[in-house]
């Protein structure tokens, strides 16, 4: 086959740099990044340095300075999201490379970056998170981590294609077109042993071997990218979307070569308004450089590709649903088989991958399965991207190779809990995985392993939930998305967490039996078995996991009619401890219903009666007078 | 933008997706664009123009979260609900918005500055608890950062929408690089 094939054309980057400039500033804009006000920082560093007069500031692809030269680049995520913005200062002096990242950087801290490190070349250290001077207290965060799918994700700039090209981009995709057969990149990837990031960890090789030996009726068939994250907790495609909108491209072009499509769709979440943005950037850039569309680097392979902007419905992340939603119907699954590869979008064979799965195919093409194959543990090999969230330190994204502990990943990278409270659980895989007690914290993370546990490693999301949570109410929160997400289709999925729904309402608000909770397990086992896809099939893994590992806490709600945590409002009390209390006011002026009456520098007093319990007292007062019970 | 505009960016839209398959759902979210919500007239054209029934268009439109059937404000506050958010005290930071703008989720301010909305994860879970405010996102909030958030938002608008300079620059410099 490849004697017959034209020269190719090799991808190289259209603008070299044409200097290296003396400082270069790279700042975090991913999502998280820009809601920690980065965007204002970056705008401080172009103005700052212009406004000292030394350095020319420039775009390194253009040049035109001559003498000192500094740039300032925006990237994707940096990854260690609690100390956004982030900030990395480099400098090349005399031959000499520094690397410097600051943290919680604010436009006003970038003067005093600007005068004393850049120009005095003297390092701020109280505001370090990484150099490579001195440990610092978040080096574990970043030393145990091995980039495979993030490997650009922070380090280039997302809008601009050349600097993807630099980084070796579309080299896979060259190595593919130009020495591979289709054949030969399915056995590649089959090797590798990578797995679906979506959430299933469905063989991604095996996968693509259905979509190619199947026969379409008219030759065409779809290669899909399922950019529909709707986890609500996690973030991952999210910020490889936005951080490396090509690697995402290159991946689906590859596998299209692999099944024999040449019509591609990235369908993508409404809510991300940024990774959309980007990824329009980065297509037309693609289409310009002829790295996606027709005979891409001279040969005789065309791949097109369309996105496709979802409208806000979390049962589209389905793989049947989203097709109907690509089709322009309401994105209703329906049941398999048909199985998308031999009937898929418009009936045609199809293929559907998740964004970390196709952004990690570049790098196993151009390493090789084996390396990828070195990584992992037992049946789940290579990295997986977490998101870590919720009352974790160092919350953020962290790559780390599959068969890490829990207790590594909560503890080691995310640095343990935020305020040193006490760890109650963490809820792994978003509303169709589970939620897991300290008990289970040395199980490696690994698909098998936490299946047996009830949870699933789903697409990577990890919440991590302090003394301070009600386990029932998380549950309840679950049962709420899923209830309100549920297509409605199928009776199971649709009235069965309608009812899990209230009998968990029911507890919440104290009025819960004991009977109650029987019934609750009950039900759940049949959603789980009667439900059309997998979003009723996984809805109550949460709650059945939650009654698992906690069901002292339920029993709590039901019997002593007591919420531990003072979350369920229905069970919690608020008291002003008259001996603490200053007087200040501030209670009762922050109270919605005017329940806290009291005179100036006198106790205050809460009218249990009009007490909504919304907890506004107990969050304003800095004197620890407002008691939760 | 007066009507004749409006009228005419619609047209387009309608004649760009001419013939494609697929594609009432990016048709709604253009002419949702175009109207700040889906009145029943421009679902009708949809319709017409993707070759579908209206009863298609109507069964599109409210299966997914996105499309408004009524009008909606001028600017959009997304208080976020994912998990992440939730554990961290969504609820609370919800509460104190709607009272300040004297309104539910789900409801215009009576000068149609703000909507409000609960939305399910953003996807800025490592900054929760977040709101985002049209296309950008305020992260770590309390309570009351998200009230004042709220507040500097108007104050830059206002002064924006009425032309002054420096508020325009502001918001421009803000929102460098997007859009």
């Amino acid at each position: 086959m490849s004697g017959s094939r034209p020269a190719l054309v090799r991808p190289a980057p259209l603008r070299q740099r044409v200097l290296q400039p003396e400082v270069e500033i790279r700042v975090c804009l991913g999502t998280g990044g820009v809601a920690a006000g980065s965007r204002e920082v970056l705008r401080a560093f172009e103005e700052g340095l212009a406004k000292q007069g030394v350095f020319a500031v420039v775009r390194p692809r253009e040049g035109g300075a001559d003498g000192r030269c500094a740039c300032v680049t925006g990237t994707g995520c940096q990854g260690l999201c609690a100390m956004d913005p982030l900030v990395e200062v480099h400098l090349r002096r005399s031959g000499n490379a520094t690397e410097v990242t600051y943290g919680q950087v604010t436009p006003a801290m970038v003067e005093e970056i600007i005068s004393r490190h850049i120009l005095g070349g003297e390092v701020i250290d109280k505001w370090i998170v990484k150099t490579d001077e001195h440990a610092t207290e978040y080096d574990p965060f970043f030393e145990r981590q091995e980039k495979l799918a993030l490997r650009h994700v922070g380090v280039i700039d997302p809008e601009d294609i050349d600097d993807y090209l630099e980084a070796d981009g579309y080299q896979a995709l060259y190595k593919v077109l130009s020495s591979l057969t289709p054949d030969e990149v399915i056995d590649e990837i089959t090797r590798s042993g990578l797995r679906g990031r979506g959430g299933a960890g469905f063989p991604t090789g095996l996968k693509w071997r259905f979509a190619a030996d199947a026969k379409s009726p008219d030759g065409v068939k779809y290669f899909i990218c399922n950019g529909d994250e709707g986890d609500p907790g996690a973030f991952m495609d999210c910020s490889v979307l936005e951080g490396d909108p090509h690697a995402v491209f290159e991946g689906m072009a590859i596998g299209a070569y692999a099944i024999g499509a040449t019509t591609g769709y990235l369908y993508v979440r409404a809510e991300y308004p940024l990774a959309i943005r980007r990824l329009k950037i980065a297509m037309k850039a693609a289409e310009e450089r002829g790295l996606i569309g027709d005979n891409i680097m001279g040969s005789d392979f065309s791949f097109h590709l369309k996105l496709k902007e979802g409208a806000g419905a979390f049962v589209c992340g389905e793989e049947t649903a989203l097709m109907q939603s690509i089709e322009g119907n309401r994105g209703m699954p329906r049941l398999r088989p048909p199985f998308p590869a031999e009937s898929g979008l418009w009936g045609r064979p199809t293929n559907i991958n998740n964004v970390e799965t196709l952004a990690v195919v570049p790098w196993i093409i151009l390493n090789g399965a084996e390396a990828f194959a070195a990584r992992g543990y037992e049946k789940s090999k290579g990295t997986k991207v977490f998101a870590l969230a919720g009352k974790v330190k160092r919350t953020g994204l962290a790559e780390v190779p599959m068969g890490m502990t829990l207790r590594e990943v909560i503890f080691g990278i995310g640095g343990g809990m935020k305020g040193n409270k006490a760890f109650k659980a963490v809820q792994m895989g978003g509303p169709s995985g589970g939620c897991l007690p300290e008990s289970l914290l040395d199980l490696p993370v690994d698909y098998e392993t936490i299946n047996q546990t009830g949870a699933i490693v789903g697409s990577g999301g990890m919440i991590v939930i302090d003394q301070d949570n009600c386990i029932v109410d998380t549950a309840r929160y679950f049962l709420s998305f899923t209830q309100q997400e549920s297509c409605g289709k199928c009776p199971p999925c649709r009235i069965g967490t309608k009812r899990m729904l209230e009998i968990l309402e029911r507890i919440c608000a104290g009025e819960g039996t004991l009977a109650d909770l029987d019934f609750l397990e009950n039900i759940a086992s049949q959603v789980k078995l009667g439900s059309l896809c997998g979003l009723g099939t996984t809805a109550p893994n949460p709650v059945l996991t939650a009654i698992k590992y906690f069901r002292d806490e339920f029993e709590e709600h039901v019997v002593e009619k007591k919420c531990r945590a003072g979350v369920c409002p229905a069970l919690t009390t608020y008291l002003i401890d008259v001996v603490k209390c200053t007087g200040c006011t501030a209670c009762a002026r922050v109270c919605p219903v005017q329940a806290i009456r009291g005179e100036r520098k006198e106790p205050h007093v809460i009218d249990q009666e009009l007490c909504i319990k919304c907890g506004a007292c107990f969050e304003k007062c800095r004197f620890d007078a407002v008691r939760r019970s | 933008m007066d009507e004749h505009e409006l009228e005419e960016r619609f047209q387009e839209l309608l004649d760009k997706y001419k013939g494609e398959p697929g594609a009432l759902i990016p048709l709604l979210q253009g002419a949702q664009a175009i109207f700040g919500y889906l009145p029943q007239e421009v679902m009708a054209r949809v319709a017409e123009a993707a070759g579908e029934p209206l009863s298609q268009a109507l069964g599109v439109a409210t299966f997914y979260s996105q499309f408004r059937l009524k009008p909606h404000a001028r600017h959009t506050i997304r208080c976020c609900h994912g998990t992440a958010c939730h554990v961290s005290g969504a609820t609370l930071i919800s509460q104190e918005i709607e009272k300040h703008l004297g309104i539910k989720a789900g409801e215009n301010t009576p000068d149609m500055f703000f909507t409000v909305e609960e939305v399910h994860c953003v996807g800025a879970c490592g900054m929760a608890p977040v709101v985002m405010i049209d296309d950008r996102a305020y992260g770590k909030l309390t309570p009351d950062k998200a009230v004042a958030a709220v507040k500097a938002f108007r104050e830059q608008k206002e002064v924006q929408e009425a032309g002054g300079n420096s508020g325009a620059a502001l918001v421009a410099a803000s929102e460098r690089g997007d859009r």
